[in-house]
């Protein structure tokens, strides 16, 4: 896959200061994620993208939210989810169903299951566009820039093979 | 016949009214609702503002208080009921005795609706909750057939509602302690079955096994399809043999029996699935709402559309064709 | 405090049913006894010709005999069956399921574990209805048995104290399911478990009990240890529900716990011989009803006495 490839050869300095910036932009234009998830803004995710070589700690605290690029998950994460990525990206959207995602075994949860039904259920209430938030900074150029992007990380066939995201 | 379906969160909401909903069922976020999750329902503000928007579109919104208030601290059921009425909720979904005469008294005017919880099974009990309450609609449950559904629909003097799609209750709702047995916890005090917090999932060389407090509910080979740890679609072992004693982990469809259902005189359609996220929430609604179009033009109805969204990728007519009797 | 025998829940052998009741009349300490079948309606009829007898003999052993609904009724016939028990003004019933209740008409009746009061108002309106004893449902907690039980100081409130604790009803039967036979020709396979089926988890943990359409714990409800509190919360009887073992050396053991004849531990001890299946305690200290809380002290009261 594209994107595999480009994070392999990508630091991760650069992708950890563009998540930087879009963890801002949702803190500031999404607080009511926050109020949702009540005492889970303290807990530690761990996602965990199965086709790309990194992973993402992602801390949602309310005062400084942080997400960590990371090679591997450290351990003591209190959740993880793990999947590919179009999985992940599309479940923040709405364009996937967490739990059809889950019973079809393409993505995997473990640990402190409270916080992942909070975050699912915090997320999906925002609205919040990982894409269209990662890219907004960039101004002019945010929507081609996004267009490629979703292009890249959703494949219509994987759409279909989910049995979601389609249909009328 | 109105098309009930659920919202967890005001998002949720304004995608079910898009989608095509007559009504929608929501709750607070408490234990005073049977879908007491994290970072699910509605706050006091919520609860106003959505119930305004779905009003916008000529949509209802039911609230559901329907646990069974705790003991020492009912006051708060009797709050959310206030408070519903204040929001101007177009029903309340109740389940305890104790809040249905609080209901009647306080808010006569009020409309009421029996939860599933209250498991109101034959027209006896029907007529209790009518006679006792002025019940206006019953929420059947998930364990009688079409035709006995048509025989209570027609012996009692109120609505009759009932699941078409999503999670089954195998036991009669309002009436089991599986739940709390394994975890503490329950639905009908704590609004939660087989909760988030005492589940949990561990890969064994490809098999997912998922636990329940100190107990082993399931374990799917690599690529089987999955399904949450509900107590009662495990898998268990007796002496005379071992796999899904009480019932497969399957979802409710029951849109090949919409037919049969209006001929019933069923006045609502339910969708279960307040805990789902908006994707289900837009899929389903819509889907149902064009089975119904279909149905009033007397067109054919599409089947076997939503098999992607249910436990274990797999669904049910549940009770309503009695293949076991 | 009381002791009630609560109904059999198993398909026994009629015979052996009616001669279980005969000898519990002549040597159980026991003040209450809950009489017929309030599982299945399809068993009945084997036991309708015994009750005339077991009733007239426990009457004449001095039990206060009380009959108990069906807790599921979908079908006419089973609707029918309890209009007519309700109209019976020689019998007390034990309502299992609201249905019974608009068939009373307000007469005076008891209530059983499976209607589902669960606080002071819920109570309160089932007393105004005519309820005179009330069974409350195994997973209530003890703060709320006690909120409860001082909120209608002259109801007397019972807490299942002994058996195996029913879980869940359902409309169809897992005895018929596991034996690949329909609800209908169900060849009452479940007499086969007259203690109920064993159901453990694939990690081979006992867990439930199978008994046609009604499901119930593996373990043991004792609420032996646990009379001093009950007693303090204002409960008024504790209900023994009968298993395969010797009910009347059951309720010998919690009779004399009551009564301080009979040292708690020494007590449990001895009911573990008498039983021998793990013990649970749980639903009462608000923890999973699978497990057993020992020795829990003093517990702490949450809900104001009202």
């Amino acid at each position: 896959m594209p994107v595999a490839l480009a994070s392999r050869v990508l630091p991760l300095l650069p992708l950890q200061l563009l998540l930087g910036i879009c963890l801002r932009e949702i803190r500031s234009r999404h607080p009511r994620i926050f109020d949702r998830l009540g005492s889970h803004t303290g807990k530690r995710y761990g996602l965990d993208p199965t086709d790309l070589p990194l992973a993402f700690v992602l801390e949602p605290r309310r005062m400084n939210p942080r997400v960590t690029v990371v090679r591997t998950l450290p351990p003591g994460v209190d959740a993880r989810i793990a999947g590919p990525l179009s999985a992940l990206i599309g479940m923040t959207d709405g364009s996937y169903d967490g739990d059809a995602l889950f019973f079809s075994r393409d993505i995997q949860i473990d640990g402190d299951m409270e916080a992942v039904v909070a975050l699912r259920n915090a997320i999906d209430d925002s609205r919040v566009d990982f894409l269209a938030e990662s890219v907004a900074w960039l101004g002019p150029l945010a929507t081609p820039i996004e267009r490629l992007l979703r292009g890249l990380v959703a494949p219509p066939s994987f759409r279909q093979e989910m049995g979601v995201g389609g249909g009328g | 016949m109105e098309l009930i379906c659920p919202a967890g969160t005001p998002a949720a909401l304004h995608d079910a009214v898009g989608a095509g909903a007559d009504a929608i069922y929501c709750g607070f976020n408490d234990e005073t609702n049977a879908r007491n999750f994290p970072g699910l329902n509605f706050n006091r503000e919520e609860m106003r503002d959505s119930i305004a928007h779905a009003h916008r579109y000529g949509v209802k919104v039911l609230v559901a208080i329907n646990t069974f208030a705790r003991a020492g601290n009912v006051d708060l059921w009797r709050r959310a009921v206030d408070d519903a009425v204040e929001c101007e909720a177009d029903a309340l979904i109740v389940a305890d005795v104790g809040v249905m005469d609080y209901v009647a008294r306080t808010h006569p005017q009020q409309r009421l609706h029996v939860s599933v919880q209250a498991a109101a099974a034959n027209p006896d009990s029907i007529r209790f909750y009518v006679e006792s309450f002025g019940a206006k609609r019953v929420v059947l449950p998930r364990v009688l057939s079409v035709p006995e559904i048509a025989a209570i629909t027609r012996e009692v003097d109120c609505e009759t509602e009932v699941f078409i799609f999503g999670g089954l209750c195998v036991m009669e709702e309002g009436r089991c302690s599986l739940s709390s047995y394994a975890t503490g916890k329950s639905p009908n005090m704590d609004g939660v079955c087989s909760p988030a917090g005492a589940i949990q999932y561990r890969e064994e060389n490809g098999a997912l096994i998922s636990r329940l407090g100190n107990f082993t509910i399931n374990k799917f080979a690599k690529g089987e399809a999955a399904a949450y740890p509900t107590l009662c679609k495990g898998r268990y072992q007796t002496d005379e043999g071992c796999g899904y004693l009480f019932e497969d982990p399957a979802s409710l469809d029951a849109t090949t029996m919409l037919p049969e259902l209006r001929k019933a005189k069923v006045s609502a359609l339910k969708i279960e699935g307040r805990q789902r996220g908006r994707a289900y929430i837009e899929r389903v609604v819509k889907t149902f709402r064009h089975a119904l179009i279909a149905l009033e033009e007397g067109r054919p109805i599409p089947a076997d559309e939503l098999n992607g969204l249910s436990e274990g990728q797999s669904t049910t007519v549940g009770a309503y064709k009695k293949t076991w009797r | 405090m009381q002791l009630t025998l609560g109904p059999v829940l198993y398909n026994w052998k009629p015979e052996l049913w009616r001669d279980f009741y005969f000898r519990i009349a002549e040597e159980a300490p026991v003040d209450t006894v809950v009489v017929g079948e309030i599982v299945c309606s399809k068993r009945s009829p084997f036991l309708e010709e015994h009750i005339p007898a077991v009733v007239e003999r426990l009457t004449a052993c001095g039990k206060q005999v009380l009959m108990g609904s069906l807790t599921l009724m979908s079908l006419v016939r089973e609707r029918k069956a309890m209009a007519e028990l309700a109209a019976a003004e020689e019998f007390t019933m034990e309502v299992n399921d609201l249905s019974c209740l608009g068939m009373l008409g307000g007469r005076p009746h008891a209530i059983g574990p499976f209607v589902n009061i669960y606080n002071e108002a819920a109570a309160k309106f089932f007393v105004s209805r005519g309820a005179q004893r009330i069974c409350l449902p195994p997973e209530l907690p003890l703060s709320a048995i006690r909120t409860i039980a001082k909120s209608q100081p002259d109801t007397t409130f019972e807490v299942f104290g002994f058996g195996r604790a029913p879980l869940a009803i359902s409309a169809r039967c897992y005895h018929a399911r596991l034996n690949k036979l329909s609800k209908d020709n169900c060849k009452f396979v479940c007499e086969q478990d007259p203690d109920g089926l064993a159901v453990t988890t694939l990690d081979d943990e006992p867990f439930l009990a199978m008994n046609g359409v009604q499901t119930l714990a593996y373990a043991c409800t004792s609420l032996l240890g646990d009379i001093v509190k009950l007693d303090d919360a204002g409960v008024g009887a504790l209900r023994l529900s009968p298993q395969q073992c010797d009910m009347v050396a059951v309720a010998q053991l919690f009779r004399d716990v009551i009564d301080g004849r009979l040292d708690a531990a020494q007590g449990a001890d001895e009911l573990t011989r008498v039983y021998p299946i793990p013990v649970a305690n749980g639903f009462l200290y608000a923890k999973p009803g699978s497990t057993f809380v020992a020795g829990a002290g003093e517990v702490h009261r949450i809900a104001p006495v009202a």
